[in-house]
């Protein structure tokens, strides 16, 4: 399996709503430590450990340059 | 300050019934000469009803306001014969960057899709659109546009309103059968109704600046997220006729609007995002805050809202004056109908079922487009970086950039004026959705498919078709391969026009009903049915 970085989303819209207005009532913190749990929920969804590796590689860049 | 235009001053002329004391009763009063209310007395005369438009102004637009003018809102002038000046002088452009900090993130191309008169957008000056709304108006003999009368109050009896409206010679009273309320965000007609107008009211302020600037800066939509010359807030700019540039800046909550809108605080940003060396001089300025919000019923009685006294939303995406004008569209043929006594009263409702489902699909896209620019919290800053991070890297957050999702009609989906399909279509021309144009030939000369729609309710049809009346209300045949050629197949194409085909086609040129062959007594009832009429089969 290969990381798909390819439009995969329904309603892009729909969604981005519906993932800001969840922390919409939540503080800073509590935003945070939802995304940690999220991040987590997720992965193990994909399961695939090379998968994870390279998202995790592009998610620490800045735009493809170092953050 | 304006050196690219001058404001014309239309002269206040006293009216007969003013003058003579006389108390009169006019099927439409139009409150408000914008560019919806001008385009209502244009739709309303067209289709045969007198009207009187009243403004407590005297001159168009200050300042290029609107300026985006989209397809859907061209093809409705084109079918009041306005549109080939708009897009002569309009500046058409399709596609758009999006930058993030200094790089490019994202860029979209409209894309339109090829074989329709009208193009996918046009950059215009609201004061050219006003001023040549207001000569086709002047050459038009059944509208009455008096300058300088405001409406200072209104009351209903069962079946007219009257209109108190004072003028330079004092005070006097109008009837009316029905009213049209078009006099904006801040309406006093919806005040004087008591109606609701409830919503979202975002704590942000916007600086619109207009610039005249002979740079060879591509004809795109630019639009930034934190860039270095404005850091922690978006900019956009935008090109209009006569080499005056629109120019949006952010500017957060904390700001004095008086003090941004002076030039010495506007030169300075715009410097700051041109360059030093880029020579130009300001025209105009102003500073706007904005809220996404509607009227609970677009009907009070006789007076109907339209345009942003119905419907307020933020700017991105173009969807103001350009939905206002579909509520025009989609109000002059059905208030000429009741008038004419061919249709019930309870048609009008029709426009709110319709019109409200428009506006509520423009407030969702208008605000989603405003949550994302302004981030209402760190959380949700975090996102919008990151997705504008990600856009320059990977395709998937592309779709999720959301700079205004620029304005398109919304299909009549579920309206009651719509009769189901039987049968298996492809393609997108569903009950309820507007008539995709397309390329024919009449006579052997070159034309557009939808100038031949509109002037009443069409029967567009692949193969024999005849006039049919319900109620008095006739449908008349276009038929393709006789009335004009499907030269490039692309009607055929568009309407999944297999032989036999027929259409039923409202005066506003959406789809009613549709068949796989000509049955007179099925589109009679579609008819009723679009018509309002209760129980049509």
């Amino acid at each position: 399996m290969q990381l798909n970085l390819s439009p995969n989303i329904a309603d892009p819209d729909g969604f981005y709503e519906y993932l800001v207005d969840s922390q919409r009532e939540m503080g800073d913190e509590a935003a945070n430590r939802m995304n940690a749990r999220l991040i987590l929920i997720l992965a193990n969804h994909v399961g695939d450990a090379r998968v994870l590796r390279e998202a995790i590689r592009l998610a620490a860049t800045s735009g493809g340059r170092p953050d | 300050m304006f050196q690219t235009y001058s404001y014309p001053e239309y002269a206040y002329v006293p009216s007969a019934e003013q003058v003579e004391g006389r108390t009169m009763r006019h099927p439409v009063v139009i409150i408000g000469a914008g560019p919806v209310g001008l385009t209502a007395a244009l739709d309303l005369a067209a289709r045969g009803v007198p009207c009187v438009v009243i403004d407590d102004n005297n001159t168009v637009s200050v300042g290029s306001r609107a300026v985006c003018y989209a397809k859907r809102p061209l093809e409705i002038w084109d079918r009041l014969g306005l549109a080939d000046r708009f897009i002569d002088k309009g500046i058409s452009w399709k596609v758009g960057k999006v930058f993030f900090g200094d790089r490019q993130v994202y860029q979209f191309d409209l894309l339109p899709e090829g074989g329709h008169k009208c193009p996918a957008f046009i950059n215009l000056q609201q004061y050219y659109l006003e001023e040549w709304m207001v000569e086709a108006i002047a050459a038009h003999p059944r509208i009455d546009l008096r300058w300088k009368h405001k409406l200072i109050s209104l009351r209903q009896e069962g079946d007219h309103a009257i209109l108190t409206v004072e003028t330079p010679d004092g005070i006097f009273a109008m009837e009316a059968d029905w009213v049209i309320a078009c006099d904006g965000a801040n309406s006093d007609t919806r005040r004087m109704v008591g109606a609701e107008f409830t919503g979202q009211f975002f704590q942000d302020r916007f600086l619109i600046a207009d610039i005249v600037m002979k740079a060879d800066f591509p004809t795109e939509r630019w639009f930034w997220f934190d860039p270095p010359f404005h850091r922690n807030q978006s900019a956009l700019l935008h090109k209009q006729a006569d080499d005056v540039w629109r120019l949006d800046f952010q500017l957060g909550w904390d700001t004095d609007p008086t003090e941004e809108k002076r030039p010495e605080k506007v030169i300075p940003r715009v410097k700051a995002m041109l360059g030093d060396d880029v020579e130009f001089e300001l025209e105009w300025a102003s500073v706007y805050q904005f809220a996404c919000r509607r009227i609970g019923q677009f009907r009070h009685g006789r007076v109907l809202f339209a345009g942003d006294s119905a419907h307020q939303v933020s700017p991105f995406g173009a969807r103001g004056a350009n939905t206002g004008v579909q509520d025009i569209d989609n109000l002059a043929w059905k208030l000429a109908l009741v008038l004419k006594g061919q249709a019930p009263e309870s048609l009008i409702d029709s426009y709110h079922d319709e019109r409200a489902f428009a506006a509520d699909d423009n407030l969702l896209n208008s605000t989603r487009s405003t949550d994302f620019i302004t981030p209402k919290s760190a959380a949700s800053r975090r996102f919008r970086d990151a997705v504008l991070d990600l856009a320059g890297v990977a395709d998937f957050a592309k779709p999720l950039v959301n700079s205004g999702r620029l304005s398109a009609p919304t299909p009549y989906a579920n309206s009651a004026l719509n009769t189901a399909d039987a049968g298996e279509w492809a393609g997108r021309m569903s009950p309820g959705t507007v008539c995709a144009d397309a390329p024919v030939t009449v006579r052997g000369k070159p034309d557009w498919l939808i100038r031949h729609l509109g002037q009443g309710f069409t029967l567009l049809s692949f193969g024999d078709a005849e006039t049919v009346t319900a109620n008095g209300v006739t449908a008349l045949p276009l038929m393709v391969g006789r009335d004009l050629d499907d030269a490039e197949g692309l009607v055929a194409a568009r309407y999944d026009g297999k032989p036999g085909t027929c259409y039923l086609i409202r005066p506003d040129q959406h789809v009613a009903a549709r068949w796989r062959s000509f049955d007179p007594a099925a589109i009679a009832g579609a008819l009723a049915r679009a018509c309002g009429a209760e129980g049509a089969l």
